[in-house]
């Protein structure tokens, strides 16, 4: 097992690789000269000659790519003409901040998805089966951020039950208890969906093993039906749930952009929105890069523990 | 590695020193992934007119050998020659000539049949693609070839998901026909077919044989069809030869021990005792392939000398003059 | 030659005149009905937009600003610029629904189209698409989204290149997926042989059998492009000022939630019930194209199988001694609108330490008839509809649930046909013996291990305490089954139920596990119900036999007495179309026709259609299995061999 995380992170290594050059690529491609978005449209052609110089975007696409590589192994992401910080500092700020909201709305998705996937598939076509699925279809059909809206509107504006911003208290707030009712309206926001398409999967992954000739095996073992179901089934179904997990950790950063944006979170999503808005582009290249890498190693960790539940694929 | 004897005359295909490998392909970082020889140093000759069965278990390289016949795979080592002109030469050139000439019949009837395509379709494809044929003269074959199956007209407009295994077997069957083939490869035929339903399509396939002139390479697991079929059999085990004669004389007189463990291992009404080896008797690894006769660790004959090398396909001779073996200690002499 | 031609009559089986079109399905299904009906509405009136009496959506009257709905003249009020709602709703939602529709069908061809290519050209081609679609998922999909609108520049074109780009790997990855399979199926190798070239094949062989998954795809993804785009347009990063669509509508209205909510209500509200009807609408087509999904093959089947009996029908167990007694047991499967009478009345008299087999062809009911009696076959759509089973005097379809677990591999153990598919593919074979021990045997971890290893070395498993930690798929076939056979020994079984244990297998390995069992129900004294097609098999183990046609026993008797004197002409014919070793002049004699099918048997014998001693008698009323000793028996009017049953009966 050791030897095939080690052989997976390796080879994690040239998808790594490629997503620097992809991201490169992308900012480089973008119309518009950096300096004059720098410097505004009235910088004289000599200042502007001279940022670019100072910027290397004189030099060749290589070059400039082998510099930048080089930086980043350094620690240096260039510098957010917006904030005037170091783009490194601020992305790793906001990512932990990001990380915080989507990883509670992961756990919670896989939870109740599963959850809810094999009640559902346990008692199919029953009541409960019938609540779950109307109660999916609804939470895939509507946009997140109004449902954030809503909630807001709800339990922050008229119940006044929880904060409608922000990830802390401005006053007297900072502890673990504040942050978790910061928390609650914006993870929950974020898990909707993803709890929704988890749970759909696993209802068909659970219906399609149980009809598998090897459930028909521990029957005929004589195992009480709730060992053929969460010990047989759930282990079968979980194998090609958990890439699944996986691909929707991608959709659920990706959701945070919004419930970011709505509720104020002082994520990366927020910040990618605001550095696209004002063209601070090595932001939003510092932003990319972190969160589709913490992504592709997200996606890697799926696959070990796919690997760990699977023999076959040793 | 000696070769085969030289070919009989009528000689309508003619395999010799055939190799498949699969895998064993460059790695990115140097190194190779891992080879099987699915097919080895396989040289025989299929006679103009004749059935050839192929016997084997499963593993033992005869369905990569039928894909190998008909061109569907290219071999790795070897060469095969239809009619004097060497076929992987042919099939890279045209494939369609070799399909003229050389047809296929599947295990699988149902699968084999596109189900979104009728009956029609299906047998018009090779009409169009590998004959002249007008399309007053398609209608025509078409009709002359469901009569030679046996199937009614009606069945041209039906998809396959309406016919039961036996009838499109029978689909399959006149689809490889429609071209006026020389040689037809059937890869395990009755294998997916209920018995009754077998014995109807065997007859259609002996019939046809004899109304078309034409040349079977019947290949199956199942040794009494084999040998209710053939006219010479091939055994193979392992991807190689392991004995190759008239099908009588294997049948009745086997040289090689795994021929006779394959004949005394299989049920037969009224048979009460069955050989049965150790459970330990197994295949040998195919990464890691024995030295010697690969049968070796099975084999109640075995010496040193199995261990050691592997015997030449003619290393024994039978009674016939065209019955061989590839053992160092043939039955019939021990 | 003799077959006659078969003519096409014989299909009128099942379906009534043509089936349902795929139209009249959809029909069926009231949810996707509803969504049908609600999207057409709000695309009709999108559509109609020009048409109808709105005020233009983008003249802003600050006099008339934050409007409440129902207003005059403002249907759905105003927003902060007191631009018309409704108009802008009904303006923007055609905005919406065009772009989501363009991005899903751009992203459908490109797509499709990639993985098409990948999957059927294979090697390096597909490794190149595939790399490159694996980079581009590398990405969190709306983060790529937004990299894209921000090198391109917001706007709501841009927006739909956007989200038309980071769907194309959904797309191509689905389809490869499909083709790759299709790419293998034998039906491709078949048109390679009938001389069509890769294009050819690639378009007119796989692409029909790839549509209706792109089909799928498309209808389960424009709903979530709809939302995507909301979402673009939403973060500002879409549709521009003045120009509405939904998201920019709610994006607005965000600014004034709390003064005036429904400015952002109204266009939520109208996202909702946009892609929840092309949602249910989806699900709708995805539930008629899926076959798996399709006749509720999906449907999950019950620990046991259902018992409807009428109790006053019960019939006794018979008086003589046995382990198992079987008495007039009927299966049936109801599938759509027809009953399938699987098992139409079995009796089986199964005495300690006997082996009996049931022959039978695919459809004779025989695997049927082997789980029905400990309630294995499926619920839905099967049910047991008659008769009994009795275990030492019990009866297996009255007891109780727990009753029956108690006995499922404890008293009855079942061996299966493919070893691979029968065995959990993620527990080791050492869990898996345990599991059974346990499940019957108060034993301890390390006590249950040690029988673990004990019952492997009494199936001849060479070194039986390592390979318990082997998973099944590092056996070979044989010892696979070897496995699933001590498994079924674990707890001292009476009865041994073994279905086709050797039909997977080959030859040579048959003939080891033959031997085994032959080996081990002499030891243990445990009867064998053994189930197969072969009457080679039949000989090398069993005592008796039964033969099965069109779910009921036409001939039982004595092995050797039913080989060498057949009296049914079925079994007579069965055993005369098998080639025999050693006998290649034998000419086989086919049996005309097929077996009929079981939800339309017809009256009387079910053999009579493709018998040659067919006579009028034959089509009339119930044929019996008429007993003519203990053991001998045969449901035919007129047997062959008579004169030898009539000496056996005297």
């Amino acid at each position: 097992m050791g030897a095939y995380i080690a052989k997976r992170l390796l080879a994690a290594i040239p998808v790594l690789f490629g997503l620097t050059i992809i991201v490169f690529l992308i900012m480089a491609m973008i119309p518009g000269d950096p300096a004059t978005a720098i410097l505004g449209s009235y910088a004289t052609p000599e200042n502007v000659a001279k940022l670019n110089k100072d910027l290397g975007l004189d030099k060749t696409l290589f070059e400039q790519y082998v510099i930048w590589i080089g930086n980043l192994f350094k620690g240096d992401l260039g510098r957010s003409y917006t904030l005037n910080r170091p783009v490194l500092d601020e992305v790793l700020e906001r990512f932990t901040a990001t990380l915080i909201l989507a990883g509670t709305a992961l756990l919670l998705c896989s939870i109740l998805g599963l959850l809810a996937g094999v009640v559902s598939a346990v008692r199919q076509y029953g009541l409960a089966d019938k609540a779950i699925t109307l109660l999916v279809l609804v939470g895939i059909s509507r946009p997140s951020f109004w449902l954030g809206l809503l909630l807001i509107l709800i339990f922050a504006v008229n119940l006044r039950l929880f904060p409608a911003s922000g990830m802390y208290a401005i006053y007297g707030g900072g502890d673990l208890k504040d942050l978790l009712h910061h928390l609650a309206l914006p993870a929950f926001t974020l898990s909707v969906v993803a709890t929704g398409v988890i749970a759909r999967l696993t209802r068909t992954a659970m219906l399609e093993v149980l009809r598998q000739d090897y459930i028909r095996t521990a029957r005929a073992k004589g195992l009480s039906e709730r060992k053929v179901i969460y010990k047989h089934a759930f282990k079968s179904a979980l194998v090609s749930i958990v890439p699944v997990i996986g691909i929707q950790a991608g959709f659920v950063i990706g959701g945070a952009v919004y419930i970011e944006t709505v509720f104020q979170w002082p994520g990366i999503g927020s910040m990618l929105v605001k550095a696209i808005s004002t063209r601070d582009l090595l932001l939003v290249q510092g932003g990319v890069l972190v969160v589709a890498s913490a992504y592709v190693l997200f996606n890697l960790a799926a696959d070990v523990v796919q690997t760990m539940l699977d023999p076959r694929l040793r | 590695m000696t070769k085969h004897p030289e070919p009989v005359s009528g000689t309508l295909l003619s395999i010799s020193d055939v190799e498949r490998v699969f895998g064993g392909e460059r790695k990115l970082f140097g190194g190779q992934t891992p080879a099987v020889h699915a097919v080895q140093s396989v040289s025989l000759d299929v006679r103009k007119g004749e059935t050839l069965g192929v016997v084997g278990e499963s593993g033992c390289g005869k369905s990569t050998l039928a894909r190998l016949i008909v061109g569907l795979d290219r071999p790795t080592g070897g060469t095969i020659h239809f009619d004097g002109t060497d076929l992987s030469e042919l099939a890279k050139a045209d494939r369609r000539a070799l399909a003229r000439k050389v047809q296929y019949v599947f295990q699988d009837p149902v699968a084999s049949l596109n189900p979104r395509k009728t009956i029609r379709t299906i047998l018009e494809a090779p009409l169009k693609h590998l004959t002249e044929l007008k399309s007053q003269g398609r209608e025509q074959r078409l009709e002359e070839l469901l009569e030679a199956v046996n199937l009614a007209p009606e069945f041209l407009e039906r998809y396959p998901h309406e016919f039961s295994g036996g009838q499109a077997q029978r689909i399959g069957i006149a689809r490889a026909l429609a071209a006026g083939p020389e040689l037809i490869v059937l890869d395990e035929p009755v294998s997916a077919l209920d018995v009754s339903v077998q014995a109807q399509v065997l007859n259609l396939l002996d019939d046809l044989k004899d109304r078309f002139g034409l040349t079977y390479v019947f290949i199956s697991h199942d040794l009494s069809v084999v040998e209710s079929v053939s006219d010479r059999v091939a055994v193979m085990y392992f991807g190689r030869l392991a004995e190759l004669g008239p099908a009588r004389d294997v049948f009745a007189k086997p040289l090689h021990p795994y021929t006779d463990l394959l004949m005394r291992s299989a049920p037969a009404p009224g048979r009460h005792e069955l050989l049965a080896e150790d459970a330990s008797a197994e295949l040998p690894d195919p990464y890691n392939p024995p030295l010697g006769c690969a049968f070796a660790a099975r084999c109640a004959y075995k010496t040193d000398k199995c261990l050691a090398g592997k015997p030449s396909p003619s290393e024994a001779t039978g009674g016939q003059a065209d019955h061989f073996a590839a053992c160092y200690h043939p039955l019939a002499s021990a | 030659m003799t077959d006659a031609t078969m003519t096409a009559p014989v299909k009128a089986k099942k379906k009534p005149a043509g089936r349902p079109s795929t139209l009249a399905l959809l029909f069926n299904n009231t949810l996707a009905t509803v969504g049908l009906v609600i999207l057409a509405l709000i695309c009709l009136t999108a559509l109609a937009a020009p048409l109808l009496p709105l005020p233009d959506p983008d003249v802003t009257a600050p006099a008339n600003r934050l409007m409440p709905v129902f207003s005059d003249g403002h249907l759905l009020g105003t927003d902060h610029l007191g631009r018309d709602l409704l108009s802008r709703l009904i303006w923007g939602t055609r905005v919406s629904l065009a772009v989501g529709l363009s991005a899903t069908v751009i992203a459908a061809f490109f797509g499709s189209l990639l993985g098409l290519v990948a999957g059927y050209a294979g090697g390096r081609v597909d490794t190149l698409i595939m790399r490159g679609i694996d980079m581009v998922m590398a990405f969190p999909y709306i983060l790529l989204a937004l990299a894209i609108v921000a090198v391109l520049g917001p706007g709501l074109l841009n927006a739909l290149y956007a989200i038309a780009l980071v769907n194309i790997p959904f797309f191509a990855r689905n389809i490869r997926g499909i083709t790759l399979g299709l790419s293998r199926r034998e039906f491709v190798d078949a048109a390679r042989l009938a001389g069509k070239s890769p294009p050819q094949i690639l378009f007119i062989e796989i692409l029909p059998n790839v549509l209706p998954v792109i089909v799928i795809t498309m209808s389960t993804t424009v709903g979530w492009m709809v939302l995507e785009t909301a979402g673009l347009s939403f973060l500002g990063l879409g549709a521009q000022p003045p120009q509405a669509d939904l998201g920019s509508m709610l994006g607005e209205g965000r600014k004034i939630l709390f003064t005036a909510p429904h400015v952002s209500i109204i266009p939520g509200l109208m996202i909702f019930a946009l892609v929840m009807s092309i949602n249910l609408l989806g699900d709708g087509i995805r539930d008629i194209l899926d076959p798996r999904l399709r006749a509720g093959s999906l449907t999950r089947p019950v620990a046991r199988t259902k018992v409807i009996r009428d109790p006053k029908d019960i019939p006794p167990p018979s008086l003589e001694p046995g382990v198992l007694d079987v008495r007039d047991m009927r299966t049936e499967f109801q599938i759509g609108g027809s009953v399938y009478k699987a098992v139409g009345g079995v009796d089986l008299h199964l005495k300690k330490g006997e082996c009996i087999g049931i022959i039978g062809e695919s459809g004779s009911g025989k695997s049927v008839t082997a789980m029905s009696v400990m309630g294995l076959v499926p619920t839905p759509p099967g049910r047991i509809v008659g008769g009994a089973a009795y275990l030492n005097g019990e009866d297996l379809f009255g007891a109780s649930d727990k009753r029956v677990r108690d006995l499922r591999g404890g008293s009855v153990a079942y061996v299966f046909q493919d070893p691979l598919s029968t065995l959990h593919p993620l527990f080791t074979v050492g869990d898996q013996l345990i599991e059974a021990i346990q499940a019957h045997q108060p034993l301890s971890g390390s006590e249950a291990k040690e029988k673990a290893i004990e019952l492997l070395s009494l199936v001849r498993i060479p070194n039986a305490p390592e390979r318990l930690s082997a998973y099944p798929h590092e056996l070979s076939g044989g010892m696979r089954q070897r496995v699933c056979i001590a498994m079924a020994l674990a707890n001292d079984a009476n009865v041994l139920i073994a279905d086709e244990p050797t039909t997977a297998l080959d030859v040579t390995v048959q003939s080891q596990i033959l031997t085994l069992m032959n080996g081990l129900r002499r030891e243990r004294d445990a009867a064998i119900l053994f189930i197969t097609h072969d009457f080679g098999v039949v000989s090398a183990l069993c005592d008796r036999v039964a033969v099965m046609y069109a779910g009921r026993i036409v001939e039982t008797g004595v092995t050797a007495e039913v080989l060498a004197n057949p009296q049914h002409p079925y079994t007579a014919k069965l055993i005369d179309c098998v080639p025999v070793l050693g006998q290649p002049e034998r000419r086989t004699d086919a049996i005309e026709g097929r077996p009929p099918v079981v939800n339309n048997l017809p009256d009387g014998c079910a053999f009579a259609d493709r018998c040659p001693r067919v006579q009028t008698a034959c089509r009339v009323g119930l044929i019996e299995l008429e007993m003519a000793n203990e053991t001998r028996g045969v449901s035919c009017l007129f047997p062959m061999n008579k004169e030898l049953r009539d000496d056996q009966a005297s």
